[in-house]
């Protein structure tokens, strides 16, 4: 900063938390102002107005299924944790393993997912299974890469401070290298929980009878615009929640990683 | 109390074989105060890990109270350039860490010294405190307390106080002194600081760097308490301080075929 004195704006807390509601609702009166200004018909872009009304018509419909979509999301998430921490907890370890898997992993990532979504379907049906394996697997990588650059970063001094108190393998493991790799295994977890909300719509567009993929595919179908967009923006919000949901519970497990890093 | 008999540390390197210890030949009495002096790559550090059970010896045996060294003992401990506490745990916490490490042996007894050593350095009521929130004299004072929480017989120390001010660095090294002559336990102490060296120690070990050898063994007579800063021995510690940077300074080494006892 070139100049001493600095604006209210940037150092005030009120001014943090304000800026960006004062951003969100310019941004929604600008589009409303399109909507109005340019006479466009609702049917190509409701205003808000519209979509808020969509919402009221059916308040229990919309959340119930946003409540599928986010049950899905939460648990291909939460599968992707249990599987990907130690995959890559063992790839650390083993070199021979890397080797093997790290190659099948890239490839696994690198397919575009929409492409698997029928093969889902066609193996696991219509039901919640097929949503919850694409959300597995678009969260997978992104988490097995953090946790395993987290493990490979433990100071060599701790390690052999460990080594030199005669801790088992096993306790250095817990109470150092993977207490030490959680601030990089949060940041997987995040970049993860925004991709496992797109890989559960992806699933909901091929093969579902509900949740908010369907809505808006459903909405598309019978061009309900505002339908679609009332659905889209329970999507968002499900998404800023869980992710908001992720920072908290690093702030209350992690205290001590914002300072140190 | 410790004993090297021919050791030598020989490590693979990207171009052949580097011989980091040659011959090595020392014993340390009982409770005796000994530095280890020498440049950069002279294999301090390297001999302080092999005494440690870090590291085993090419060739030579190294013993502690008689015993060969095969890995770290409970009654030694390590203190390391840097504090390397645990980030997440708070200043007790990482105190204990040695006895949490051991198993649940006598907890409560261990809980009353931690709080005895912290207090002794000068830490009451940081218990609770983070390592962040600590200085770094703070924090290699914990560093101090925690390899002293098990009373260890013998102290093994790396450049403990390298990494510290001028003044934090005078006061630790009194307070080191201070503990030594209540507890008499057995210290090597690496340092590469003529200075450092000569208030400490009973005796000071010159090494010459690759190979790794024993120089010089000096005696240190100069009456205690000693101090880095204010002294009442300023001559004494000059005259020897000159000697040593003499046998420092020294292009090509002498081999010596015989250490004193």
């Amino acid at each position: 900063m070139t100049d001493t004195k600095r604006s209210w704006l940037t150092t005030s807390p009120v001014a943090a938390v304000l800026l960006p509601v004062v951003g969100l609702i310019g941004a929604i009166a600008l589009w409303w102002l399109a909507t109005v200004v340019f006479g466009i018909d609702s049917y190509l872009l409701p205003g808000p107005q519209d979509v808020v009304s969509t919402f009221l018509d059916q308040p229990a419909y919309l959340l119930k299924e946003t409540g599928t979509s986010m049950i899905e999301t939460v648990e291909g998430f939460l599968l992707a944790i249990v599987l990907g921490v130690p995959i890559a907890v063992l790839i650390v370890r083993s070199v021979i393993l890397e080797r093997l898997v790290y190659p099948l992993l890239l490839m696994v990532n690198a397919i575009p997912k929409i492409a698997i979504a029928p093969l889902l379907v066609v193996w696991m049906g219509f039901g919640q299974w097929p949503k919850v394996v694409m959300v597995l697997l678009v969260c997978f990588f992104p988490i097995v890469i953090s946790t395993a650059q987290g493990m490979k970063s433990t100071p060599v001094e701790l390690v052999e401070l460990l080594r030199s108190l005669n801790a088992s393998r096993i306790q250095e493991f817990f109470k150092l290298r993977l207490r030490y790799a959680m601030p990089q295994i949060f940041t997987g977890l995040k970049v993860a929980i925004s991709l496992a909300v797109i890989g559960s719509v992806i699933a909901e567009f091929v093969g579902a009878t509900q949740g908010l993929g369907y809505v808006i595919q459903q909405s598309g179908a019978s061009a309900d615009t505002s339908l679609a967009f009332a659905a889209i923006t329970l999507l968002s919000i499900m998404s800023i929640v869980l992710f908001y949901g992720l920072v908290l519970l690093e702030h209350l497990l992690l205290p001590w990683a914002q300072e140190t890093r | 109390m410790i004993r090297l008999d021919g050791v030598g540390q020989v490590f693979d390197g990207r171009e052949g074989q580097v011989t980091a210890l040659e011959e090595i030949d020392l014993h340390v009495r009982p409770g005796e105060f000994v530095t280890l002096i020498g440049r950069s790559g002279c294999g301090k550090s390297t001999l302080l890990r092999l005494i440690a059970g870090l590291l085993p010896p090419t060739y030579g045996e190294v013993r502690v109270a008689d015993e060969p060294v095969t890995r770290p003992r409970r009654d030694v401990s390590f203190m390391f350039q840097r504090p390397a506490l645990l980030p997440w745990r708070s200043v007790l916490s990482n105190v204990m860490l040695p006895v949490e490490i051991e198993g649940d042996k006598g907890r409560a007894a261990y809980r009353d010294r931690a709080h005895e050593l912290l207090e002794l350095v000068g830490l009451k009521g940081f218990e609770g405190r983070l390592p962040h929130e600590l200085s770094g004299g703070m924090q290699q004072r914990v560093s101090l307390c925690r390899s002293l929480i098990r009373d260890p017989q013998v102290m093994l120390m790396d450049e403990p106080f390298s990494a510290l001010d001028a003044l934090t660095r005078t006061e630790l090294s009194g307070e080191l002194q201070r503990i030594k002559m209540e507890l008499s336990t057995t210290i090597v102490f690496v340092t590469h600081s003529i200075e450092e060296a000569v208030v400490l120690a009973d005796r000071v070990v010159v090494l010459t760097p690759r190979p790794g050898r024993v120089r010089e063994v000096v005696d240190i007579d100069i009456p205690r308490p000693r101090s880095l800063g204010r002294n009442a021995h300023l001559t004494e510690v000059a005259e020897i301080s000159g000697l040593l940077h003499g046998l420092l300074a020294e292009k090509e080494a002498r081999p010596v075929d015989e250490v004193r006892p």
